[in-house]
Formats: C-alpha cells, sequence, structure tokens
C-alpha cells in the first residue's frame, strides 16, 4: 500500500502502515485489518480475508444432500443450528417437501436459542474489544446453559449436525422443555445485569455513540445486513418478512435503532435477547404433538431447478443458493450468501476517519465469524 | 554508627523486599478479586487456593528466555525496563509506614527518611519513571509499542500537571511538604484531608489512576488495540520489571493517596478518647490496611469499567481536571488567606 508523505513546515510527516491481524487479539479470528493511519486517525483501510477459506461451497458439490448438513455447521460454528436449520429448509423448498408442525416448532426454538448463544459471545467479545472484561464471563456462563441444551438435545455443544432433510433427527429429550423454560426465566435477569454494565455506562456511551454512523439507506445499498442493518433504522428482518419454520405463528417485534452508531446496533442486540426469549417461551409452551419428520424419500436427489431460501441467521441474512441437475445424488451448484461476509465489506465504509480504538470497536460492533466470512 | 548507618540499611532492606513481595502478592490479588467479580475462581493449582502462584510466575518468567529483536536498539532496549522498575521502588523511601515507636529498646522510626521536600521528591522521582514505558515502545523498533509510547507521553503530560495542582492544595493546607508532617497536621487539625480537600482527594485518585496506567485509562497498554502495547516486544524478566513496575507503581499511589488525604497511620479519630480501643491494631497495620482498601478500588474499576479513548482521557485531563485542580487550589488559597 502506497504511503502519502505530507510535508509540513518543519517536518515531513509519513503515513503509518499498521498490519492489524490476522493475529491479532481483537479481530475475532483470523480477519486482517491494514490500517493506514496518520498518528492514530485511520485514513483508509484495506480488509483481508480469506485465512479461513476451507472451500464449504466447492467441498458441498461433492457430497450427497444428508452429508452437507454437517458442513453448513463450520461456517457460523457460533451458530451452527441456524446454519443448518437454513440449509435443510432451502432443500425441503427444492423437493417441496412439507415439514411438520411439531419439527417446525423445535427448529424455532432451537434458532432462537441459538440467536442468544451467539448475541452472548458477541457481546462478551463487544464489550472485551472496549475494554469491559467482566461482561465476557458473565456472557459465557449464560451461554454455557444453552450449549447445555443443545447437548442434551443432540449431543454435541459447538458443530450441531442437528437437523435433517424434512424434520429432525430425534424428538426433545423428556423434560427438555421444561429446562428450556428455566434457562429463559434465569436469562432475563441475565440479560438486565449486562445492560446494568454497559447500557448507561458513561465511558460506554462515549465509546460507541457517534461511532461508525451508517445511514440507512446506505448501510442497505452496501448489502448489511441483520442487527447491523436494523441498527440504522431499516426495518428488515427475514422472520417477518418471509417467515420460515414457525415464525408465523408467533408474535415478537423487531427493535430498530436510529442514529446507525455502534450503541444503537448495541441496543438493537440486546433488544433481541429479550425478543428470542419471547418467542422461545412461546414455541415451548405451544409445542404441539406429532411426528418430527416429514415424508421425505429415502434418496434425496430433487428434480432438476435451482432455488433462493434466506433465513434470519443471528448475524443477518443467511441465504442458500442451490441448484439440482435432477441426475446426481449431490447439488450440481451450492453458493452460501453470508451474512458476515456482506457485513464486513461495511467496516471500511465505518472505520475511515476513526481512530484505532475505534476500529476494534467497530469489528466487534458488526459480529462477524471468520469461518463464515471465509467459509 | 549504628543508628547513621546499620538502622538505615536494615530498613531499606526490609521496605525493599517487603515491597517486592508486596507487589507480587498484589498480582495475586488482583487475579483473585477479579476471578471473584466474573464469577470464576482465578489461580487454584499452586498451593492452597493458588497462595503459592507468585513463586511460581516468579520462577517461570525467571528461567523464560529473554529475547531481544534484532531491530532494536540494545541499549535502550535493556534500559528501559530499569527506568521503570528504579523510580517506582525509591519512592517508598519517604513514604511514612508508622510514626516514632521503641523497637528492642531503641527509638526507631518506621520510615526510611524524613525529607522536608517529601512530596517534591515523590512528584519528580514517579514522574522518571514513565520515560521506561516511552523508551521501551521507541527502542522496540515495532509499530505498536511505538504508538503506546506516544500514548503515554501524552497521558503523562495531561495527567502529571492535574496530580500536581491538588498536591500544591494539601501542600497549602498542611503547611509542610514532609510526609511525616502532613500526617502531623492532620492528626492536630482533628481531620483528614480528604474532607477538607474532597476535590482534590477525587482528582488526585482519577489522576493516579491515569498515572499508573490502570483501567480505564490503561490505553498505553491497551491489549484489545495494541497488543500489549510497550511491552508487545518483551519477555522474560525484563518484562517481568515492567510488569513489578506497575504494580509497586499502584502502591505508590495508594499510600501516597493514604498519607495525604486518609491520616497516613493514624486509627480513624486519633483524638477521640473513647475511640482508643481502635489503638489495638498498631500505626503501620493502620496505614497498610487504608492502602489496601485503595488497591482493592483499583482492581474494582479495573473490573468493571470499559477503557476510555485516547483522545477522550486527553479531554478529561486538560478540560475538566486541571481546570477543576486549579479552581480548588485558587479557592483553598483564598480560604487560607481569609481565615489566618
Amino acid at each position: 500500500m502506497d504511503t502519502t508523505v505530507h510535508h509540513g513546515a518543519m517536518f515531513d510527516t509519513d503515513e503509518l502502515v499498521l498490519n492489524m491481524g490476522p493475529q491479532h487479539p481483537s479481530t475475532h479470528g483470523v480477519l486482517r485489518v491494514v490500517l493506514r493511519l496518520d498518528g492514530e486517525t485511520v485514513v483508509d483501510v484495506d480488509v483481508v480475508m480469506g485465512y479461513l477459506h476451507r472451500g464449504i461451497e466447492k467441498l458441498s458439490e461433492n457430497r450427497n444432500w444428508t452429508q452437507i448438513v454437517l458442513l453448513t455447521d463450520r461456517m457460523d460454528y457460533v451458530a451452527a443450528a441456524t446454519s443448518n436449520v437454513g440449509y435443510c429448509e432451502t432443500v425441503e423448498k427444492l423437493m417441496g417437501l412439507e415439514v411438520p408442525r411439531r419439527a417446525r416448532y423445535v427448529r424455532t426454538i432451537l434458532c432462537e436459542l441459538q440467536r442468544i448463544a451467539s448475541h452472548c459471545l458477541w457481546v462478551g467479545t463487544h464489550a472485551m474489544d472496549i475494554g469491559a472484561m467482566t461482561v465476557f464471563l458473565y456472557a459465557f456462563r449464560e451461554r454455557e446453559l444453552i450449549l447445555d441444551l443443545f447437548e442434551e438435545f443432540c449431543g454435541a455443544r459447538l458443530t450441531y449436525n442437528s437437523m435433517r432433510i424434512g424434520g429432525l433427527p430425534l424428538d426433545i429429550p423428556p423434560g427438555w422443555d421444561k429446562k428450556v423454560l428455566e434457562f429463559c426465566r434465569i436469562m432475563e435477569q441475565k440479560v438486565g445485569e449486562y445492560e446494568e454494565l454497559l447500557t448507561h455506562n458513561r465511558i460506554w456511551l462515549e465509546r460507541t455513540k457517534g461511532i461508525g454512523v451508517i445511514s440507512g439507506p446506505d448501510a442497505a445499498a452496501l448489502g448489511l445486513c441483520g442487527p447491523t442493518l436494523r441498527g440504522s433504522g431499516v426495518p428488515r428482518d427475514v422472520r417477518k418478512d418471509e417467515p420460515y419454520a414457525a415464525y408465523d405463528e408467533m408474535a415478537f417485534d423487531v427493535p430498530v435503532g436510529t442514529a446507525g452508531d455502534t450503541y444503537d446496533r448495541y441496543l438493537v442486540r440486546m433488544e433481541e435477547f429479550r425478543q428470542s426469549l419471547r418467542i422461545i417461551r412461546q414455541a415451548t409452551e405451544g409445542l404441539p404433538e406429532g411426528p418430527i419428520v416429514g415424508k421425505v424419500p429415502r434418496l434425496i436427489k430433487p428434480a432438476a431447478g435451482e432455488t433462493y431460501h434466506a433465513i434470519e441467521s443471528p448475524k443477518g441474512e443467511l441465504g442458500y443458493f442451490i441448484v439440482s441437475d435432477g441426475k446426481s445424488t449431490n447439488p450440481y451448484r451450492f453458493r452460501v450468501r453470508p451474512p458476515s461476509l456482506c457485513n464486513l465489506q461495511g467496516l471500511r465504509r465505518l472505520v475511515k476517519g476513526h481512530l484505532v480504538a475505534d476500529v476494534v470497536a467497530l469489528i466487534g460492533s458488526i459480529d462477524i465469524v471468520l469461518g463464515e466470512v471465509d467459509r | 554508627m549504628i543508628d547513621s548507618f546499620v538502622v538505615p540499611l536494615l530498613k531499606i532492606l526490609v521496605v525493599l523486599n517487603a515491597t517486592l513481595v508486596g507487589v507480587t502478592y498484589m498480582i495475586l490479588l488482583e487475579r483473585k478479586v477479579i476471578a471473584w467479580a466474573q464469577s470464576r475462581l482465578g489461580p487454584m493449582r499452586v498451593g492452597p487456593y493458588g497462595v503459592l502462584q507468585p513463586v511460581a510466575d516468579a520462577l517461570k518468567l525467571m528461567i523464560k528466555e529473554d529475547i531481544t529483536p534484532v531491530r532494536a536498539d540494545k541499549w535502550v532496549f535493556t534500559a528501559a525496563p530499569i527506568i521503570a522498575m528504579v523510580p517506582a521502588l525509591i519512592v517508598y523511601a519517604v513514604i511514612p509506614f508508622g510514626p516514632e515507636v521503641s523497637l528492642f529498646g531503641r527509638p526507631v522510626t518506621l520510615y526510611v527518611t524524613d525529607v522536608n521536600v517529601g512530596l517534591l521528591y515523590i512528584v519528580s522521582v514517579a514522574s522518571v519513571g514513565v520515560y521506561g514505558i516511552i523508551l521501551a515502545g521507541w527502542s522496540s523498533n515495532s509499530k505498536y509499542p511505538l504508538l503506546a509510547s506516544l500514548r503515554a507521553s501524552a497521558q503523562l503530560i495531561s495527567y502529571e500537571v492535574a496530580v500536581t495542582l491538588t498536591l500544591v492544595s494539601v501542600i497549602l493546607v498542611a503547611g509542610s511538604l514532609s510526609m511525616v508532617s502532613i500526617v502531623r497536621a492532620q492528626e492536630s487539625g482533628h481531620v483528614w484531608f480528604a474532607f477538607l480537600q474532597p476535590m482534590a482527594f477525587v482528582i488526585f485518585f482519577i489522576g493516579g489512576l491515569a498515572e499508573t496506567n490502570r483501567a480505564p485509562f490503561d490505553m498505553p497498554e491497551a491489549e484489545q488495540e495494541l497488543t500489549g502495547g510497550f511491552h508487545t516486544e518483551y519477555s522474560g524478566m525484563r518484562f517481568a520489571l515492567f510488569f513489578l513496575a506497575e504494580y509497586a507503581n499502584m502502591i505508590v499511589v495508594s499510600s501516597v493517596a493514604t498519607t495525604l488525604f486518609l491520616g497516613g497511620w493514624l486509627r480513624p479519630f486519633p483524638n477521640v478518647a473513647f475511640l482508643s480501643f481502635l489503638g489495638i491494631i498498631p500505626s503501620w497495620a493502620w496505614f497498610l490496611l487504608k492502602s489496601f482498601g485503595f488497591l482493592y478500588v483499583f482492581i474494582w474499576i479495573r473490573a468493571t469499567l470499559p477503557r476510555y479513548r485516547y483522545d477522550q482521557l486527553m479531554r478529561l485531563g486538560w478540560k475538566v481536571l486541571i481546570p477543576l485542580a486549579i479552581i480548588n487550589l485558587v479557592v483553598t488559597a483564598i480560604v487560607k488567606v481569609m481565615v489566618h
């Protein structure tokens, strides 16, 4: 990268090129951000990615339809169940499969639990980046409870492989729904605890208000999605706009921000904690009886055709575009619209003109997972 | 011979060793307190409840490889940790841990020395310490440490002024620069200076946090931004020296705050007769107790608050603390003149 030399009255000053990452404590994985600094002010920024590329999309074209579920776990590894649901629903849409109501309800519960787990990780690391380290431990404590619930449901704690095309691999264990409700009760208080530490904290306000402001139209034009977009006041939420799973039967609000700064994005996600709890309660209390798998053919082999289906992952709109040639038992083309990547595109726009300390705050604010950015 | 040479030497030895042990256990305390704040246990493996952790840490750091980066300025790189550590230790020479007591039938003062410009000595020596950080950042010849050392120098200038101004108002009230006289003044005045000079007390405390690079002002070593800041390139014992210097400075700030504002070694209400049962606790223990209170608050703040940004810290220093300190100083002077 070229640096500009400013010829001053007494001294020539140089821009400083600072390589942040791929090994840096606050880039949330292996993101590399090349900063051009004037003092501590960021003049320009270059985002370099690809350090975690495993070729999941290409790999998927050589696996049969059921095996791909396992690969989707490895994209957004802090919200694996959401990726599972997104993929399975896309294939169901492609095949025109009917999913039983009970399975759709359980999927909704899992997706929302996953959203809370992912947001826990986000609030912890985001606060940690800004220097509030206790929130990190608190959030991980509650995330642990969710991982326990997942472990009881499917045996895994991180990469769940928890969905099957047409429904669920297994029914929920007896008493699980009680534990979920108990978790909701605990979590409700704990969200208040995080907010007590941050929301009205003067230093937190100074560090997040007015940082990385982006207007609604600009954010939409950049392709930002999820809470990052909603923080700018655009009420776009796939759960409301194009309901999937059992979201059409749930009552919930979509929180939006007004200023479009880091603080608003923070508030949106904090409110999403509460809305997710609300959905989980409704779905768990109204969980219908019935089968957990629809009428799925022994050999999954969709007819020739293509489809795009999106769901609202914790990070934003997670879309799958799948083409089937109707002849083989694997997809002809498999492509993911990763919300983390789309949000990462906004980073350059957000960071310019701010200070080094704000760069880490903004990386935290857009909530990326490098496994999903690079795939 | 004994009074002029042996006794001072013994005192220096005791203070130096007590400080170093205190510093290592300070690190353990910080880890424990933060762990409790974060609902975890902290170090538990070395000794019961991890009490031997400092020993293990020291041993580990001593036998670790001490790396000097090829492109570093070798002499300055070696000198920097020493420059950081030494001032932090020699400040203890004038801190009064207690009054004159009788030990083995011989009157012994519980401080190494009492110079009549004690406070000035502390301020000047303590400000040398920051050169260690600045030189470490510069000599590492690496970008993150360089940014950190820039931050450190900016931070020093902003806060040294405010802190020193608060000290001046304390000097006005006490009428002396000697640390012992300041404590005596609080005894004869029947009041801790924290109540006479509340504004100075608060400014001194905030400034103290900034001077010791503690949260929420720990920008020069902001781990999440500058990957450790000025000590990024340091390892082994030289890294340990920086670490020890930071904690030694914390103890210095706590001790100075105790002496200036909380009556030093005096028990609460030293002139109220019916509270004399408090005298069971010896004077030096009162001093340690009060200093410990400060240290605990330091740790507590670190566990609770996010970090300020560099420019916000400067703004707070120049636009809030320094004007307030000046106002406080002027008001103190006017009141002082009017009372006389």
